[in-house]
């Protein structure tokens, strides 16, 4: 069906809010990567089959990721007039154990939570999902509201994820999608639209904070009648992946927001550059795309407006520079990804050497609730200089791990210890990493820092996307200093002097200090590195490659003296300072270690006290993984 | 024998249209149909689109997800985004080179049956560490876990 107007929607609409709740018991399974990647097509099709087998009246769907990645695989049920209800670490046994109790009428025990309304941020809107009393088993569930993990988040970019089936255009559109567009394109001028983004104060959430508002409003004034918008979805920092969670969750909020961009600076032509190692993300915007052109939202004369758009894929092929914007150019253009010097600037010359604007997947998902809530409603979140929410991945050594959306300027603390639920196993928190390859590592000393653009910044690192990686005292700071920098030196492109050889440089160095090879000269010598390194750079990637070890080195100095001098790694992780060794007191004599020992290093009599032969060990760590009894220790 | 079937990769020619269309993404198409950039079905791309050799060599070296080399039928990466390297993403990798035969400086087994391959951030960060084998993904992995995980394809391998 084409859709020429807000009627055409409306029909659309009714149909999705069907289907959203239906008239018999619907139940969702979570289908993102990180769901499938726990068995999460095992449960769906274990489900699937069941409910045709009994003949149970339900209908099984997909959706995207609800952010709590920890309880994954997740199965909701909703049952028509009683509150939606979700499932975690669902198995192929506790989904016939579901349909059993759902054909018998009654509630499985042990649900995560329960959901009794249905927010639509858009209209601002809520929808009660039951209907009179709820069910005595169901008042013990807790809320989400006050689940811990949930309490503090306000999902605007993530309104959609693991509440609609992102294949399903009409459950979008149920939720007040495309009626911004359709209202933008009927009411505003594009300068309107430019104002009002810039008004918001929303800043761009890739990496450098930009204000998204702003470029548009360059690229508009730039000459040119071709124009393109880009949209970054190479999200390369390792421990980030909330774009890849929207493009899997809801894709069409992020096509919406593409198109009132592409609309305001007067592009016809958009492209999303997406990394090859998102499959399941590129395959879901595939689809996407292709039914929003079925349905004429994208191609001629959209919404019977004068607004022609149409969006290509293109494809990353494993370059982690391909996320600087004029290297992303590059290598949308059929070129390896080598940045260049700035200015000009890409919204004034850009992709084919057209005024061209970049925004990042979360950044655009932030468009259209901004045009249709307006700029001060989204400028009430936040702080000061940093407005609305983010979504982080908060990752590492935290219990609760997930994708989590809080508005700008939340405590650090708030969000490790309230919404994490602090370290696992009781360890000490030690230090959290913000900002990927291109940040730095915060110390539990800053725990009460608000998490917004400038505080980040004055603590030595970066908001950058919005990996969250929380670090205990088994994580050795001086190897994770290293980590990045080995990782940048395996990404550098190669085109300037100080990057290519500089930061291979400082990784030789940190090398050296982990293998017990450093000397006392090195911290100023990796120091002097960085300054140099830091001014001469040509790209972000280069210049930013130092804060790692800057970082590192401001917080946690001690620890590179005791690689140094002492030779020692207190948190027992650089190799060739450790040896691995049993507690004779602990040991069980169980032969865990002796099963999994790949070089038959450790040898005793069954239930004696095992030992480790030193020369035999080659320090893999599996005995130590594997010991029930902990008596494996690193000395 | 060549390493390729020509009439597919003139249809990668056709597709690439003389340069209108981008290269990355032809070379994308010849790897996905020939499993790596073999130098013969490159040199015949080059001559007959008209592409010189050195791009092409260019761009195949500057992309990690482009091989010169033949891969094994089934691939296996292994996350060392900083998730899995926090916990023990490396000890993973290690492991799994070892069970299945790789020396130091091999990543792929002398029968071609599998390729090792490092990856930096899946995006799957909350199961980590996590490894992919071809399109499945598995989240929380442990060394222990590692033969297992491995069972079926080598039994598929088998049949």
């Amino acid at each position: 069906m084409k859709v020429s107007g807000i009627k055409d929607l409306q029909k659309l609409k009714t149909r999705g809010m069907a289907t959203l709740s239906p008239d018999k018991i619907k139940i969702m399974v979570g289908m993102a990567t990180c769901g499938l990647s726990t068995g999460a097509g095992t449960v769906f099709n274990e489900i699937a089959a069941g409910v045709k087998k009994n003949r149970l009246n339900a209908v099984v769907t997909k959706t995207g990721c609800i952010g709590i990645c920890h309880e994954e695989p997740l199965v909701d049920v909703l049952i028509p007039g009683s509150p939606r209800v979700t499932y975690s670490r669902m198995t192929g046994e506790k989904a016939a154990e579901l349909l059993e109790e759902l054909r018998q009428g009654s509630v499985m025990k042990g649900a995560l939570g329960r959901m009794d309304e249905d927010r639509f941020l858009l209209d601002d809107t809520v929808r009660s999902y039951k209907k009179g009393r709820i069910k005595k088993e169901l008042l013990k569930v807790p809320e989400y509201a006050n689940l811990s993990f949930y309490k503090r988040q306000e999902k605007i970019a993530l309104r959609n994820c693991g509440v609609i089936d992102p294949e399903d255009i009409c459950e979008y559109i149920a939720k007040g999608g495309y009626f911004t567009l359709a209202e933008v394109l009927a009411k505003r001028p594009p300068q309107d639209v430019v104002a009002e983004v810039e008004r918001s104060g929303l800043r761009g959430r890739g990496g450098a904070g930009f204000l998204t508002g702003l470029k548009w409003k360059i690229c508009s004034a730039a000459d040119g009648k071709v124009k393109y918008i880009i949209c970054n979805a190479d999200e390369g920092d390792p421990g980030a992946y909330m774009d890849r969670s929207l493009l899997e969750g809801d894709p069409h909020a992020v096509i919406e927001g593409m198109m009132i961009a592409g609309y305001a600076i007067g592009a016809r032509q958009g492209y999303m550059y997406i990394r090859a190692e998102y499959p399941l993300a590129i395959e879901r915007v595939k689809k996407a795309l292709a039914v929003a052109t079925a349905h004429g939202l994208l191609g001629k004369k959209i919404l019977n407006s004068g607004f022609t758009f149409n969006i290509s894929i293109s494809q990353g092929a494993g370059a982690f520079v391909c996320g600087e914007e004029t290297a992303l150019i590059k290598s949308i253009e059929g070129e390896w990804g080598e940045p260049r010097q700035r200015p000009p600037f890409p919204a004034q010359s850009g992709l084919w050497g057209k005024p061209t604007v970049i925004n990042n997947v979360e950044t655009l998902a932030n468009v259209a609730p901004i045009m249709a809530r307006g700029a001060d409603w989204f400028s009430s979140i936040g702080t000061k200089k940093s407005k609305g929410t983010k979504v982080f991945s908060l990752v590492g050594k935290v219990n609760r791990i997930g994708l989590v959306e809080v508005p700008m300027g939340t405590k650090l603390k708030h969000i490790i210890y309230d919404m994490g639920g602090g370290i696992p196993n009781n360890r000490a928190f030690k230090a959290v990493q913000t900002g990927g390859p291109s940040g730095g590592c915060i110390p539990k000393e800053l725990i009460n820092l608000p998490v917004d653009y400038e505080a980040l910044a004055e603590a030595g690192s970066i908001m950058g996307s919005g990996g969250l990686i929380v670090m205990d005292d088994r994580t050795c700071m001086v190897d994770v200093a290293k980590y990045f920098l080995s990782f940048l030196a395996d990404e550098s492109c190669g085109k300037c002097t100080p990057c290519r050889v500089g930061v291979k440089r400082m990784k030789d160095v940190l090398e050296d200090i982990t293998a017990g090879k450093g000397t006392k000269e090195d911290l100023a010598l990796l120091e002097s590195m960085a300054e140099d390194i830091k001014e001469s750079a040509l790209c972000g990637l280069g210049k930013t490659a130092t804060n790692p070890v800057l970082s590192t080195l401001k917080y946690f100095r001690n620890e590179y003296v005791a690689h140094i001098k002492d030779k020692k790694c207190p948190a027992g992780v650089c190799k060739a300072l450790i040896t691995f060794l049993i507690d004779k007191n602990r040991c069980t004599g169980c032969g865990a270690c002796v099963k999994v020992c790949p070089t038959n290093a450790v040898e005793g009599e069954k239930k004696q006290p095992h030992r480790i032969e030193i020369n035999k060990c080659i320090k893999c760590g599996a005995c130590f993984e594997i010991c029930p009894a902990e008596a494996v220790v690193k000395g | 024998m060549e390493s390729f079937n020509r009439s597919t990769i003139d249809g990668f020619i056709k597709k690439y249209q003389g340069g209108k269309s981008s290269l990355i993404a032809a070379l994308q198409e010849i790897q996905g149909a020939c499993g790596y950039l073999s130098r013969d079905a490159i040199t015949y791309f080059s001559i007959a689109a008209g592409v010189p050799l050195s791009k092409i060599y260019c761009i195949a070296t500057f992309y990690r997800s482009f091989s010169l080399e033949p891969r094994g039928k089934n691939i296996v990466s292994v996350c060392l985004g900083t998730a899995c390297h926090v916990k023990d993403g490396e000890n993973i990798m290690n492991k799994m080179g070892r069970e299945l035969g790789l020396e130091s400086n091999e990543s792929t087994t002398p029968d071609r049956k599998f390729t090792l391959e490092k990856v930096r951030c899946l995006g799957c960060c909350s199961m980590a560490p996590v490894v992919r084998v071809n399109e499945d993904t598995y989240g929380n992995v442990h060394q222990s876990t590692v033969p297992k995980m491995l069972a079926p394809y080598r039994k598929a391998e088998k049949r």
